[in-house]
């Protein structure tokens, strides 16, 4: 039925350790529940194979990026459900009480508005910008917040890891 | 590999009970597991493993109940729905 060649767990290993460091250098945690998070991992290298980039496991793709900007992983829910419920959408990451085993992980509602409006269908304006001497934009990640005065956008957000496409005009 | 759609045989069959999930999906898997391990009769499909239109009329199907197709979605007697991994509110839509 299938198409796809399986993942090696060599493959899930890495980008699980990868994952991890990239989340604890940043204030992140992967979620503890080791079988589960490697699932999860396995999932993100199936879509990587199937689309071309690794969208959240738990949501369905298009396969037209454009489209998924949104739920590239880390997708740009993330942290407000780290603050309301303890953990994203799919569980992949969980807040600090999540670790410290006082709050449960559970499955949560969705977050990801219709489409038409989602992040990467707002209008690329600038907002009206308060009166200042600088005259360089402000970006904005649109997964973690992110902010930087510069001429373009960083290739990958020094904070979340981000991808350059997934800044905002904040300014 | 998982299969794209298909049926399990449980002795709890006085429902008629679809699951739609996504083959990469841990709380999808978790549901499914869930529903085996109480021996529910069930069809399922995999959204993500179908392609083009046979997609669009299941995403259709889904959206039907659950207007943000999120997964897992669980459809009961074509007249209640379950979204996420909630085991309580399976056994009660069930009867378990």
């Amino acid at each position: 039925m299938s198409e796809e060649s399986t993942i090696s767990s060599q493959k899930v290993d890495a980008l699980y350790e990868q994952l991890d460091r990239e989340a604890e250098a940043s204030g992140y945690h992967l979620n503890p529940d080791e079988e589960f998070t490697r699932g999860l991992v396995e999932g993100l290298l199936t879509n990587e194979q199937r689309y071309g980039y690794r969208a959240c496991p738990c949501r369905l793709a298009t396969g037209e990026k454009q489209k998924d900007l949104d739920i590239i992983c880390p997708c740009d829910y993330r942290d407000p459900d780290l603050v309301d419920w303890g953990a994203c959408y799919c569980a992949l990451y969980v807040s600090d009480e999540v670790l410290r085993g006082e709050r449960e992980v559970q499955s949560i509602p969705e977050r990801r508005p219709p489409e038409g409006q989602r992040p990467q269908d707002r209008p690329a304006r600038a907002p009206e910008r308060p009166g200042g001497e600088s005259t360089l934009p402000v970006w904005r990640c649109r997964v973690c917040g992110y902010l930087c005065a510069r001429e373009k956008p960083p290739g990958v957000c020094p904070i979340c890891k981000a991808k350059q496409d997934r800044f905002e005009r904040f300014w | 590999m998982t299969e794209a759609t298909g049926s399990v045989q449980g002795s709890h069959n006085e429902h008629h009970v679809k699951f739609y999930g996504l083959s990469t999906c841990i709380w999808c898997k978790r549901t499914r597991q869930f529903l085996e391990s109480q021996g529910v009769n069930f069809d399922f499909a995999y959204v993500d493993l179908f392609h083009g239109k046979e997609r669009e009329e299941l995403v259709a199907e889904i959206r039907r109940w659950n207007p943000a197709t999120s997964f897992p979605t669980i459809v009961v007697d074509d007249a209640q729905c379950v979204v996420g991994y909630k085991p309580e509110q399976l056994k009660e839509a069930l009867g378990l």
